[in-house]
């Protein structure tokens, strides 16, 4: 992306061809007009290792993940809202508490709310898988066995651009999400996201709470 | 907190130890199938295997998409380049009538090959995406002779499994795998969209490598060495790319 901060829709793109947008950063390489009068360090050697060494651990921890999911029903008990939230008044009650900075109540906090369960599903089931979807479809080798990666995006400098929108949306998620679990109680939280239980009160009173979350009702 | 049953203990124990022993045995099983690349070591070498690996698996045959003459960039796209050396410049200067190809290594007939030669072998093209690293893309047809070809014309040794080559310029060579270096789009490029192909695009030969990014289409192609081992070959990574921090297998 620093090395060519220019995006393209369909097949090709390069300093010859119209952008899609321009990012108003300076490049790593020279051959780019930024409008800036030096280039930035190249580090792309490193940084694409790295970047496809953790896509693997992604793909692997992700089919874990999904598996596991499936098996132990995590994902319809856990994240499938139920019939009840998913009407406009249960939704706008959750973000109307969200935009008031309610606290939840004790039985609310052992459930995921609504926009939760959205949210996530939506990381867990939309974003993640296009965010690899799009990665292979960049990639010579593998389209060349699976054509159909890339040509249902409409090309490789689509996919490039999908790519990176899908990335951001991740990010965001992330900086959301930690800024969450900061506001719900840093350390009780990382302990219950670790163990997999939580042993104490979400609000880190050191109040014991039940070593089972309660039923969803 | 719970505790930690001595039950879990001990089948997450047994656990680990099977996995250590089956990936001692994968480990085996895919040196012997050319399954690592050269530059498996370091930190990150796990995951190049991991993907080295896999698209062996997955794409030892599969063609690189071909487009349409439509499809063609134009103006067609040049990246920049260092200034040429001497021994280039000379070479130019007399229309590169004198530009030879070297094979030798582990092959029957160690030959040299004059572009004229080259350019008498069965011709194919292919309309294919350059993607760089950086990248950007473009999509040209490439004129060429199958390396194939040419490496069955000096008699490839059945050990053999990689092949490297050189550009004229100096710290500028790179290797391929047998699989794709016996690839249908593996070619010696003398041309381009129908002309010749210009020097800002490897001209006048270019290993055009149609699978892997653009910096394994070496431009300036003047020498090849058919090897079983690329360890002897500068730092052993198999190629200058890693050497400059770069994957060798470009695939990604």
């Amino acid at each position: 992306m620093i090395s060519h901060p220019r995006f393209y829709w369909g097949e090709t793109g390069n300093v010859l061809t119209p952008t899609l947008f321009k990012l108003p950063i300076p490049s790593s390489r020279n051959l780019v007009p930024t409008g800036y009068g030096y280039v930035l360090p190249d580090a792309n050697g490193w940084s694409r290792y790295l970047h496809f060494q953790t896509a693997w651990v992604l793909v692997l921890t992700g089919l874990l993940y999904a598996i596991s999911g499936l098996f132990t029903g995590h994902f319809r008990k856990d994240l499938l809202p139920g019939k009840a939230d998913l009407s406009w008044r249960a939704f706008s009650t959750t973000i109307g508490g969200h935009l008031r900075f309610r606290r939840p109540s004790e039985g609310e906090a052992w459930s995921y709310n609504v926009l939760q369960r959205v949210s996530y599903l939506f990381v867990v089931f939309v974003l993640f898988p296009l965010v690899i979807w799009t990665g292979l479809a960049m990639s010579p080798a593998f389209v060349s066995a699976v054509p159909a990666t890339v040509n249902l995006l409409g090309g490789q400098q689509s996919a490039r651009t999908l790519h990176f929108f899908v990335s951001l949306a991740l990010v965001l998620f992330l900086l959301v999400h930690v800024g969450m679990v900061w506001l719900a109680g840093f350390r009780s939280r990382m302990r219950a996201m670790i163990t997999g239980r939580a042993g104490t009160s979400y609000s880190g009173s050191g109040r014991p709470m039940p070593s089972k979350p309660l039923e969803r009702t | 907190m719970s505790k930690i049953s001595r039950r879990k203990l001990i089948t997450t124990g047994l656990a680990t130890a099977g996995g250590v022993l089956g990936l001692t045995a994968v480990a085996g099983i895919a040196e012997k199938y050319g399954l690592i690349p050269p530059d498996h070591g370091g930190i990150y070498g796990l995951g190049e295997t991991l993907t080295y690996a896999s698209q062996r698996l997955l794409t030892r045959h599969s063609l690189a998409r071909e487009f349409s003459r439509s499809q063609i960039s134009k103006p067609p796209f040049a990246n920049e380049m260092a200034p040429p050396s001497d021994a280039f410049k000379r070479l130019q200067a007399g229309k590169f009538a004198d530009w030879r190809l070297d094979i030798n290594g582990m092959v029957a007939r160690p030959a040299s090959f004059s572009l004229d030669q080259l350019k008498s072998y069965p011709s194919h093209s292919q309309i294919t995406m350059i993607q760089c690293e950086e990248g950007w893309s473009y999509i040209a047809e490439w004129n060429g002779v199958r390396l194939s070809h040419v490496l069955d014309l000096v008699g490839v040794l059945p050990q053999a499994r990689y092949v490297v080559y050189y550009s004229i310029e100096p710290d500028w060579w790179e290797s391929i795998d047998m699989a794709d270096a016996l690839h249908p789009q593996t070619f010696l490029t003398y041309g381009m969209n129908g002309d010749e192909l210009p020097v800002g695009n490897g001209g006048p030969l270019r290993l055009r490598v149609a699978r892997q990014l653009g910096y394994k289409s070496v431009k300036f192609i003047t020498h090849m060495t058919v090897t079983d081992d690329l360890k002897e070959f500068g730092k052993g990574l198999g190629s200058a790319s890693p050497e400059g921090g770069y994957a060798w297998y470009a695939g990604i």
